[in-house]
């Protein structure tokens, strides 16, 4: 997984049905830091997270079409998580 | 999924049979702000009404095929939604 923070959403009417009713959240990917790395992701919501939340972006397909309950669907990079603290140690 | 701008058709005529009747769209990836950023690729029409200068999100690797009415088609990008808005915080 990936750790990301909420940067916005994308809105989008023609999708693949896959999409339909979900919400998709623009996330800027960071290191563990919080520090943004440069690189995004769109990813559908599962949680409720919103913008500006430290998230956990799960970003493989088999993974993600467990949790929407499909077997069949181009799907791949889900908002798993809200992250309260991450401990570097 | 990233965002992409869809800059373009591409027709073979001569292709492995399993990509028949699907339609190719040549899309230039985006940064966030929309601004080019990244390499060209060659999308599948997944949601079958793309055409040139559209926002689009597209999806990679193995789940750009699952989009695709056989879900077994040798496609490694495809266009999943047409964006009607991007907001950032």
């Amino acid at each position: 997984m990936k750790i990301g923070r909420v940067a916005g959403t994308v809105v989008s009417t023609i999708s693949a049905p896959i999409f339909d009713g979900r919400k998709l959240l623009l996330c800027d990917l960071t290191t563990p830091d919080g520090d943004p790395t440069g690189d995004y992701i769109i990813a559908a919501d599962t949680i409720d997270a919103g913008v500006g939340d430290p998230v956990l972006i799960l970003d493989e397909g088999s993974s993600a079409r467990q949790i929407v309950g499909e077997t069949v669907a181009p799907i791949r990079a889900l908002v798993v998580g809200i992250i309260d603290e991450v401990d570097l140690g | 999924m990233k965002l992409g701008k869809v800059i373009g058709t591409v027709v073979a005529t001569e292709k492995t049979p399993d990509l028949e009747g699907i339609k190719f769209l040549i899309v230039q990836l985006l940064d966030k702000h929309q601004q080019p950023a990244g390499e060209t690729v060659v999308a599948a029409d997944g949601v079958h009404m793309v055409g040139p200068g559209e926002l689009v999100y597209v999806v990679g690797s193995r789940e750009a095929a699952q989009a695709m009415p056989n879900p077994f088609v040798p496609v490694d990008h495809a266009i999943v939604g047409i964006v009607d808005e991007v907001s950032l915080a």
